[in-house]
């Protein structure tokens, strides 16, 4: 089956500098994907490239089959939700989410009952003649998620969307943006650099950097089996130490930190023996004891520094060269001191290769 | 150092004052006081009791120069929102470069005298000036006086005034979100209708500062229209100046200056009660 939306070979260059890089991606119907990476990395350009607002370079990108190239912004039926929600301060919530369904030429009395009807989806009925000064920026938020989707959109496209919200508000509109993207079905691309926010709501993550995907997947895989080191690193904390495979049909690699390590094999990219590579052991796969366990692999190591943050910490200890993250529950830090000597423990199914 | 910012905010509410006050002495004895002087002319020149008041509201020679002055004023206005609006759309539309250069353009222009300006206008204009020249060149046999019209004068009031406008406006565009106008056309917003539906609201601020400016400006003109206007369309100013020069009538011109000042200020009172758009949009 051909995906919903394709980008294939999509490249974007300014001037000398390349923004985009042979990026291709599919995305089924309905899906949700997110859009995470660092700043600069291209994922706006990417969205400006869908929305018709910027054109590729090369590349071609298509919704059902059918090119957008030669499509104007308006002759896209895309939903866009901008940072700031760029919504019109001389409209009233009602009148902003009026404005696509006007400019389709629906008639206003109809137009105005779907407004209404997408203010009520959105929790904002009694908000309908606010004007946007009036609003709170989560208000706001709803206002413009609901002016992009009035008009039954064949995309979503979402920009940073809940940048400028506090915490809490941050994770209500989460929970609130998926509860609607899932009663309306619409294909959504969710930009963010928070990852939490990228894991908690997406059915499928795409990393970028640099202006190339690194890795395209589900939230789980990107953090327990990313490809690269690069999606290692920037997502969740991470532990990575240099290896060199051992034996790759029996899953042993030789590390000089930690000795000789056993990894899980189910899910790895295919490895020789003698090949150079990185092992990722996720800080809270590792285990602290005063002795070493039974049931596990260990090493020992000195206690560093330690980070609190209430219901858990942080232990940062020192083997050899390199330093050891190990995520603890809060109670069991109270025993812990800087400068105690300690057993790290962990098991083979923890222990994750990448290849360099 | 410390010692004198700390007592400074102790004071806070008596500084701001204290910085105020020689502006204000300086309003207060050479405005507010001979305004004083004005007002209490209009009432006892040359006899007391409000004579003056009476001609200038019923006779019909005032009236019809106020009239004439509203007129003008609205005239100058749109012509200067009909020039301004697009010129400062092409500035904020252009590249950085071009429109550095239009806004050089225009300051160069407002930094001139405007008498120098007017005088300039009476050498384009006048019957051996340039323009007559062309007219004559291709093919107006008997080329009209274009000088001492209401066309030469409103010209160069809409010369002399309209970069207030444009700058009004020329702000106000500047600020808007480009994200706004994207978001528009993401919604299927065409040319004119995203003109009409979000571009022209949100520049609405702008035309009405401008506006205003320029209409409140225009109501008390007097030099450009008496050195290049029709004798026969004088404006309010132009006939203030004519009373007490010529005629010495200090009462009869200063009822006039109050009334003309009544007038100016109950627009700036309509503009701020019922047009305060730059606090609607904030
Ligand atoms: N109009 C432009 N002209 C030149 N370079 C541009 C332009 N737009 C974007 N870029 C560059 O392209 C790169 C990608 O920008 P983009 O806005 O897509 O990043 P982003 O991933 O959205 O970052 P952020 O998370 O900060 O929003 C950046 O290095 C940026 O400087
Ligand atoms: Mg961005």
């Amino acid at each position: 089956m051909k995906p919903y939306l394709q980008l294939s070979g999509v490249n974007k260059a300014f001037g000398d500098f390349v923004a985009l890089d042979d990026i291709n991606l599919d995305v089924e119907k309905g899906e949700f994907v997110t859009f995470l990476g660092p700043s600069g990395s291209g994922k706006t350009t990417t969205l400006m490239i869908i929305a018709g607002f910027e054109d590729a370079t090369h590349g071609a990108i298509t919704i059902e089959g059918q090119s957008l190239a030669g499509l104007a912004p308006q002759e896209r039926n895309i939903g866009i939700v901008f940072q700031n929600y760029a919504l019109f301060p001389h409209k009233t919530a009602e009148e902003n989410v009026f404005f696509p369904l006007q400019m389709r030429g629906v008639k206003k009395a109809e137009g105005l009952r779907k407004a209404a009807e997408m203010l009520e989806l959105v929790g904002l009925e009694g908000f309908a003649h606010r004007y946007p000064k009036e609003l709170s920026g989560g208000q706001q938020q709803r206002v413009a998620l609901a002016r992009a989707l009035v008009f039954e959109p064949d995309l979503l496209l979402l920009d940073e969307p809940l940048g400028a919200l506090d915490k809490n508000l941050r994770e209500a509109m989460q929970i609130e943006i998926k509860r609607i993207q899932k009663r309306l079905g619409v294909t959504t691309i969710f930009v963010t650099h928070d990852q939490t926010e990228a894991m908690s709501m997406s059915d499928r993550i795409v990393v970028f950097s640099d202006g190339t995907i690194e890795q395209a997947a589900p939230p789980l895989d990107v953090y327990h089996k990313p490809t690269t080191r690069f999606v290692a690193d920037f997502i969740g904390e991470s532990n990575l130490l240099d290896a060199t495979i051992r034996s790759a049909d029996e899953g042993l690699a030789d590390c000089p930190i930690l000795g000789q390590v056993a990894y899980r094999t189910e899910g790895q990219p295919r490895l020789h023996d003698g090949q150079e590579v990185a092992l990722l052991i996720r800080p809270e796969h590792l285990k602290l004891s005063r002795k070493p366990l039974e049931e596990c692999r260990h090493a020992s190591m000195t206690v560093e520094t330690i980070v609190n943050y209430g219901d858990n910490a942080l232990v940062i200890g020192r083997k050899d060269t390199a330093q050891i993250r190990v995520r603890v529950p809060g109670a069991d830090v109270v025993t812990l001191e800087e400068g105690d000597e300690c057993h790290v423990n962990w098991t083979d199914h923890a222990v994750f290769v990448l290849e360099h | 150092m410390a010692v004198t910012v700390s007592n400074l905010a102790g004071r806070k509410n008596l500084w701001p004052w204290l910085l105020l006050a020689p502006l204000a002495l300086y309003l207060a004895l050479f405005f507010l006081v001979p305004l004083g002087q004005v007002a209490m002319m209009s009432v006892t020149e040359p006899r007391v009791g409000l004579d003056n008041y009476e001609k200038v509201l019923t006779g019909t020679l005032y009236r019809r120069v106020f009239i004439n002055t509203f007129f003008t004023a609205a005239l100058v206005t749109v012509c200067c929102l009909l020039v301004g609006y697009p010129l400062a759309y092409l500035m904020n539309h252009t590249t950085e470069r071009r429109a550095m250069a239009i806004l050089l353009l225009i300051t160069m222009s407002f930094w001139t005298s405007f008498l120098v300006r007017t005088y300039a206008w009476m050498v384009l204009l006048g019957n051996n000036g340039p323009v007559i020249w062309l007219l004559a060149t291709i093919g107006f046999a008997d080329p009209p006086g274009i000088l001492f019209t209401r066309f030469s004068s409103t010209l160069a009031m809409v010369h002399i005034l309209a970069p207030y406008m444009i700058m009004n406006i020329y702000s106000v565009m500047k600020k808007i979100d480009p994200a706004l106008i994207r978001s528009a056309e993401s919604m299927g917003a065409y040319g004119t209708s995203l003109f009409r539906h979000v571009y022209l609201p949100l520049t609405a601020p702008g035309i009405a500062n401008g506006s205003v400016l320029v209409f409140v400006i225009c109501l008390g003109f007097y030099v450009t229209p008496v050195l290049l206007g029709s004798p026969t369309e004088q404006m309010a100013a132009g006939l203030i100046g004519h009373q007490i020069e010529q005629f010495l009538a200090f009462g009869l011109g200063s009822a006039m200056a109050i009334v003309l000042l009544i007038v100016t200020l109950i627009v700036l009172w309509i503009y701020s009660r019922r047009f305060g758009l730059d606090r609607l949009y904030g």
